[in-house]
């Protein structure tokens, strides 16, 4: 049984109100039936310092991600994971975490390519639950062992692969498409391979994708971390960038996990129908061999 | 090539465990990292940033005028990134006070005998390696 959406009048602007919930909603449902808590976070032993009661942790680069392959896990994996953590295929998920949510929107995303129903995000993370003085703890919950089904994944709808992004290339020149390019402006132009004060991600060009237009992520939040409104949402992405919810769209980073964010912004709070995340993003095209990159904050084309 | 004792210890302590211990061991550095001393407090821009780091991490060396020029470090890094916290504290409790020459002997990948990878993630991993060679580079100039 899913819970009840967060009626929050600022949430129910977005054209996915029930994919997000407020700090409040969270203090009033934890430890409801049915709802599980997961903190993602870019610092893997953030959580061991304090938690949200009875959150479990799920940690994007060790446990989502193949051990092996640049890939995600594989369904039985994933059933594991997600079983362990006392989750079943019709609970309600609450993700949260560091940094602006990046990583929790990175694992909301991964578990929607395992279309898992119910995930919503806490709007403003993991700070702003710490900043309200709301509760934490370090004591670990021990959830009972559930069974999550083996499901595969679906890479079409939310996800591209580099070839995806060279066939998305003629129709961003013609006006068909567009990508959106989240990273910092000096990394869309070339100077710098990665964001300030992140660490280098081995890409040997630094530059962009033809065609993609430069929108940070962070200009979707607020100082609190929080999502900006609809309306300055729309101001973003479809006054200023042009971008209208039927476009095919492509966005991309360095390795895929702000994209998320933007991903997430696009899809559920903008209600755009095609949004895909190319998570193999700049550490992936900025060292292929043959593709066009474009050098300079002009957009350029392919 | 051999490690500074203390550095040679910690590398024993961490692989001596299993991924889950090497994380907690991680853990209980981070909240040893000594306090940045009062004289730094006005005096932030005069430390380094080591930009490789996932949070703002600054870190500042100092190399003894006598004798083996004995270094001593100093970090920066904020609480609520406990993992660089943790690798700055295996530098000061690894490095500091060995003489200027045993820091630049350390292998540049030292790192890799703690067995993080698996726990942390290698790419989390380039944050630690980005200081010992930030910090090099400041022994090298401070000894030129």
């Amino acid at each position: 049984m899913a819970l009840p959406n967060d009626t929050d009048p600022k949430l129910a602007e977005y054209a996915h109100p029930e994919r997000l919930v407020t700090t409040a909603w969270l203090a009033d449902n934890l430890g409801s039936d049915g709802l599980a808590v997961v903190e993602s976070d870019e610092d893997v032993l953030l959580y061991e310092t304090g938690h949200i009661p009875g959150a479990v942790k799920v940690d994007w680069h060790t446990e989502l991600n193949d051990p092996v392959t640049r890939d995600y896990v594989d369904g039985a994996r994933f059933a594991q994971i997600m079983g362990e953590r006392g989750i079943t295929r019709d609970t309600t998920i609450v993700v949260y975490g560091d940094k602006n949510n990046w990583w929790a929107a990175y694992a909301l995303w991964v578990f929607s390519l395992f279309g898992h129903e119910d995930v919503r995000l806490l709007d403003g993370g993991r700070a702003k639950w710490a900043d309200e003085g709301r509760e934490m703890t370090t004591d670990a919950p021990k959830p009972e062992q559930v069974d999550y089904p083996v499901i595969e994944r679906d890479d079409s709808r939310i996800r591209a692969f580099k070839d995806d992004v060279v066939a998305h290339l003629g129709l961003v020149s013609s006006g068909k498409g567009a990508m959106v390019d989240v990273r910092s402006p000096q990394e869309y132009s070339g100077e710098k391979l990665h964001m300030p004060d992140y660490p280098q991600e081995g890409a040997v060009r630094g530059g962009h994708i033809p065609g993609a237009a430069s929108v940070p992520w962070a200009r979707a939040a607020a100082e609190d971390a929080t999502f900006k409104s609809r309306a300055d949402l729309e101001a973003i992405y479809q006054t200023e960038q042009g971008l209208t919810p039927s476009d095919d769209v492509v966005a991309y980073c360095r390795i895929g996990e702000r994209s998320s964010h933007t991903w997430f912004v696009l899809t559920h709070l903008l209600g755009f129908d095609t949004v895909r995340n190319y998570d193999g993003s700049w550490t992936e095209w900025g060292n292929a061999v043959r593709v066009p990159i474009v050098q300079g904050s002009e957009r350029g084309s392919a | 090539m051999t490690l500074p004792p203390q550095l040679a210890e910690l590398v024993d302590d961490f692989s001596a465990v299993g991924p889950k211990d090497r994380l907690q061991m991680l853990l209980e550095l981070s909240r040893e990292l000594p306090d940045l001393p009062e004289r730094f407090a006005d005096r932030a821009d005069s430390m380094e940033q080591v930009h490789e780091c996932q949070s703002p991490l600054f870190l500042a060396v100092e190399v003894e005028e006598g004798g083996e020029r004995p270094v001593h470090l100093f970090f920066s890094a904020p609480p609520e990134a406990p993992t660089t916290r943790g690798f700055a504290s295996i530098m000061v409790t690894g490095l500091d006070g060995e003489p200027a020459q045993a820091v630049l002997d350390v292998p540049d990948d030292f790192y890799t005998d703690l067995g993080l990878g698996e726990a942390v993630s290698p790419l989390r991993l380039r944050g630690i390696s980005a200081m010992l060679a930030r910090i090099k580079n400041q022994v090298r100039a401070a000894t030129a």
